[in-house]
């Protein structure tokens, strides 16, 4: 009888109508009297000593209210981090720069083009130093990229998780001992996991508002975290966090490079309070490639050893992960995500060791998958190699060595982590038998009868999301650092009002998720009030009690838990009221179109309006029952949730020219249950762009002297419409048991899944001409020249 | 510099610096922010809008080299309340996540259809290479387009085809 079902209702997105029509606001859309904007002084060197800044020229000029350094900012101290591990980053430089576009110094003027003209004008001498760009060169030690650093390394991430060094080094020596056997293969390959920019369409952007009478800040920000910022702002300042409120009003994207705490933002806060007015600033896309976080940057050697007959033996990762020139929000921690997913669908021992080191580059932090694609690559790509090497179908060595369905729930993967439910089997030959694999390569037999370089490529993943349980919180899955010392709860507020309207406020931060809709849906399915009479509200940390934000495809999973639950105690108070209304048994009141029903009854009912017009009167309420209809609800999960899926692509390779076309992308992705298959499609669409994005164009360059040569969009070619196949997707469901919707988190999946699919069908194109692995992204002159060095 | 131009069917005059960019004019004199800025190099096609009646990327084009012109942006597309088909075939099929990058997009996709009333979704994809989306991936901006496409050619737009299961 209700207008929605939790499980596979699709509405239009409440979101949309504003959006198509303009009058949806961004921060840069946000006008406020008299505000000012700031721009930024940028360093154009990797690593130099600061001799001078003069900013008389600046000062000068019509417009300009104030030049800041940091002299002016050193009592904040540096930037917070949630894990502090490694150099903290100077709200501005601190007479030394150590990367390209590091803040030196930040100018407020009347207008946006004032400010700009300033910052060209402030004056700036260095005395360069030798940069450290490379991974390889860094973990040497040969130089430091920053004097305060003991190390370049700044820790290391080993596995099986838990276990302590002599028991890892046990698992790795029965590996090794393996490698010995006579009746194996070892299959090894050293390969990149390029360095990525984000590139969310709208640039960051904050504008932050001091008010002296109260002694409290308002701030916009295009953030997925705006109780974090709140909190780091407060802590800063020396502040309680009721003295700050954030606003995230609609973000245009974040993909994790707005899941960060930056100076900018809390630069524009000193302003508005120094000089009393609100002071705002956006990013210019070229300045981003450097002032905002990017992602991945790893370099690794990936080992296998299986029998000739498809049974793995033994899987080693060990490699370097790059962090940039300071650790930011999670930084150190990306490559603690790979580790948990470092083993995938497999069984099978497992070694697995990243070193994070420091380099003199922008900071390095989660991007859409964060430190699981790189896991999945390295791990998908070797286990292709190794299929390729005993002459079996990719498919069935995956087959022969997944963890078996049977082991499930909290199956313990063999890096230590329990999984919650998983059925890899099946997925896999629900993806050949939905896609007729074997059609495709009776397809890919006659294109190469034709000449034609076609190749097909399948990789498994396991994504691990839902983050996070509440034992986890002590691993820094927090935010203590500014000044929330909670676990990653989530947090769901129901209120029905005196109408029989509900409110729904969420502690998410999304960028394009479609909260709004999904949220609405999940409390019309509890309460039986129809999807247009529900809104919901996240973003403003005023209206929500607490929030984690959006990131790591949480929001479903733990705030939409928290969400469901609150409805659910909501309609346990509201069937009491229409019991008594309605003179009947609360065990039969059941809630649906709009109203309370008496089951079997069909005459007997009470609509929405009524009994929270009644809750609202506590004179009419029954005896004992306390006013009100509003539940605020903070979950904590038991335990993270793991998707699964796997995808196949086929793609041509032009031998001439080396340009890749992919002519078909195919996937059987496991979400658990589905509470928008609208949504969740296109969450899956948006993160294959990103991961074939990476598979096959996008890299952040940088010279032997930490230029970024790639920071424009003209350098830096994300993907375009031409670019891309049509998606072909379907499902298998296997819903988690941590929580009550079954649902675990798909927002990554595309990206985690994506880029090993398709190098694996290009190397399955070019493996006639002996080519066994090109390097991303598969460029077309690198395409080419891998064609050329395998004809010798 | 004086200069007046039409927005949005009304007449309006302004004095700008001529360094100023039209799309500064737009947004930040005249308030139209549903035009955006995702990039200074006229890459990602945010800040698309309708110059007497062609596609332009306003960040690359001077608000002096708008003077006189007839100019249409995303708050001028629907009329009298009605959605123009293609803000509906967005809306139907999903076509933007973050919404960022769909005003310009919204308007290429106008123009696209304006000049080909009936496009292949190759003519789709390549006619919106000149706009970024990082969100969709494009497979439901091309699906929009299409939905839109057949209701401006007064025909049964094809169904929607996400799957629910497999």
């Amino acid at each position: 009888m209700s207008t929605t079902s939790v499980l596979g209702g699709i509405v239009r997105r409440r979101e949309d109508p504003a959006l198509i029509q303009g009058t949806g606001a961004y921060v840069d859309d946000i006008k406020l009297p008299g505000e000012l904007h700031a721009a930024f002084v940028r360093s154009p060197f990797a690593r130099a000593d600061i001799t001078s800044v003069d900013a008389s020229a600046a000062l000068a000029m019509d417009g300009v209210r104030a030049v800041y350094t940091i002299d002016d900012v050193r009592d904040l101290g540096p930037l917070l981090a949630q894990v502090p591990v490694g150099a903290l980053r100077p709200l501005l430089a601190d007479g030394a720069v150590h990367h390209v576009g590091e803040a030196v110094a930040m100018v407020v003027a009347d207008d946006r083009y004032v400010a700009q003209d300033a910052a060209d004008a402030v004056v700036v001498e260095y005395e360069p130093r030798e940069a450290v760009v490379t991974l390889k060169d860094s973990a040497s030690d040969r130089v430091k990229v920053n004097d305060s650093l003991e190390s370049n390394v700044l820790m290391s991430w080993a596995g099986p998780f838990g276990m302590e060094p002599d028991q890892i080094a046990e698992v790795k020596a029965g590996i090794d001992a393996g490698k010995a056997r006579d009746d194996v293969v070892v299959v090894s390959q050293e390969m990149t996991n390029q360095r990525l920019i984000p590139v969310a369409i709208e640039p960051r952007a904050v504008l932050a508002d001091y008010n002296a009478g109260y002694n409290s800040f308002n701030v916009w920000s295009s953030t997925q975290m705006p109780h974090a910022l709140a909190g780091a702002v407060a802590t800063m300042f020396g502040l309680p966090t009721t003295s700050v409120r954030v606003v995230a009003p609609e973000v245009g994207g974040g993909f994790g490079c707005k899941l960060n705490v930056y100076n900018d933002e809390i630069l524009v806060a000193f302003a508005s309070r120094h000089l009393g007015a609100p002071v705002r600033w956006t990013e210019s896309r070229r300045e981003a490639g450097n002032s905002t976080i990017q992602g991945r940057g790893w370099v690794a050697t990936a080992t296998l050893v299986g029998t000739r007959d498809g049974e793995i033996v033994g899987y080693e990762l060990e490699g370097l992960a790059d962090m940039g020139a300071y650790s930011q929000n999670f930084t150190v921690a990306i490559p603690f995500l790979g580790l948990f997913v470092g083993s995938g669908q497999y069984k099978m021992p497992t070694y697995w060791k990243i070193d994070c080191v420091a380099t003199n580059t922008a900071t390095t932090d989660a991007y859409r998958g964060a430190g699981r694609p790189e896991a999945i690559y390295y791990l998908e790509r070797i286990i292709d190699m190794y299929a390729r090497e005993i002459g079996l179908d990719p498919a069935e060595v995956r087959m022969k060595n997944f963890v078996p369905a049977a082991e499930f729930p909290a199956a313990t993967s063999p890096l230590g982590f329990a999984m919650d439910t998983g059925d890899y089997a099946t997925n896999l030959q629900a993806l050949l038998d939905h896609y007729d694999y074997a059609g495709w390569r009776a397809e890919q037999e006659a294109a190469r009868a034709e000449g034609r370089n076609v190749g097909i490529g399948l990789a498994s993943y396991v994504e691990v999301c839902g983050f996070a349980p509440a034992g986890l919180a002590d691993l820094g899955f927090s935010w203590s650092a500014y000044g929330l010392p909670t676990a990653f709860n989530g947090s769901g507020v129901v209120r029905v009002n005196p109408d029989g309207t509900a409110t729904v406020v969420i502690g998410t931060g999304p960028s394009g998720q479609g909260h709004q809709t999904t949220w609405a849906q999940i409390v019309s399915d509890q309460l039986g009030i129809p999807f247009e009479n529900i809104r919901v509200r996240h973003g403003d940390t005023a209206e929500s009690p607490m929030g984690v934000g959006t990131f790591g495809s949480r929001s479903a999973a733990v705030d939409g838990s928290a969400t469901y639950e609150a409805a659910a105690r909501v309609r346990e108070k509201a069937a009491k009221i229409a019991a008594h209304l309605l003179e009947a048994s609360e065990e039969d009141i059941v809630f649906a179109d709009g109203a309370a029903h008496v089951a079997g009854s069909p005459d007997s009912s009470v609509p929405w309006a009524d009994i929270a017009s009644v809750a609202y009167q506590p004179h009419k309420l029954p005896e004992g029952t306390e006013g009100g209809l509003e539940t605020h609800v903070v979950y904590s999960p038991a335990n993270a949730t793991w998707p699964f899926g796997s995808h196949l692509a086929m793609v041509e390779v032009d031998a001439d020219t080396g340009n890749v076309e992919i002519l078909r992308y195919a996937c059987m992705d496991d979400c658990g249950n589905v509470i928008n298959p609208m949504i969740v499609d296109g969450q899956i669409h948006g993160g294959l762009a990103q991961g074939i994005g990476q598979a096959l164009f996008e890299e952040a360059i940088y010279d032997e002297a930490g230029n970024l040569l790639s920071g424009s969009l003209v350098d830096y070619p994300i993907p375009t419409a031409g670019d891309l196949p049509a998606y072909e997707l379907a499902r298998t469901t296997t819903p988690t048991d941590i929580n009550a919707m079954g649902v675990k988190g798909i927002g990554e999946a595309g990206t985690i899944g994506a880029a090993q699919t398709v190098v694996n069908a290009v190397v399955d194109a070019l493996s006639p001409m002996g080519v066994r692995h090109i390097d991303m992204p598969l460029r077309p002159r690198k395409v080419w020249q891998a064609i050329q060095d395998a004809r010798g | 510099m004086e200069i007046t131009l039409k927005v949005n069917r009304r007449e309006v005059s302004a004095d700008v610096e001529p360094r100023t960019l039209l799309v500064h004019l737009l947004r930040e004199r005249l308030r139209l922010t549903g035009t955006h800025v995702g990039c200074e190099t006229g890459y990602c096609g945010a800040c698309t809008v309708h110059v007497n009646g062609t596609a332009v990327k306003s960040c690359t084009m001077l608000a002096v080299q708008a003077d006189g012109a007839d100019i249409t942006t995303i708050e001028g597309l629907a009329s009298n309340g009605d959605l123009h088909p293609v803000q509906e075939g967005f809306w139907e099929r999903h076509g933007l996540q973050c919404g960022y990058c769909t005003p310009g997009m919204i308007m290429s996709a106008v123009a696209l259809l304006d000049a080909n009333s009936n496009p292949s979704e190759d003519e789709i994809r390549h006619g919106l290479e000149g706009n970024l989306c990082r969100c969709t991936g494009y497979h439901n901006i091309v699906r929009a387009v299409e939905y839109a496409g057949a209701k401006m050619r007064g025909e049964e737009p094809p169904p929607p085809d996400w799957e629910v299961s497999a």
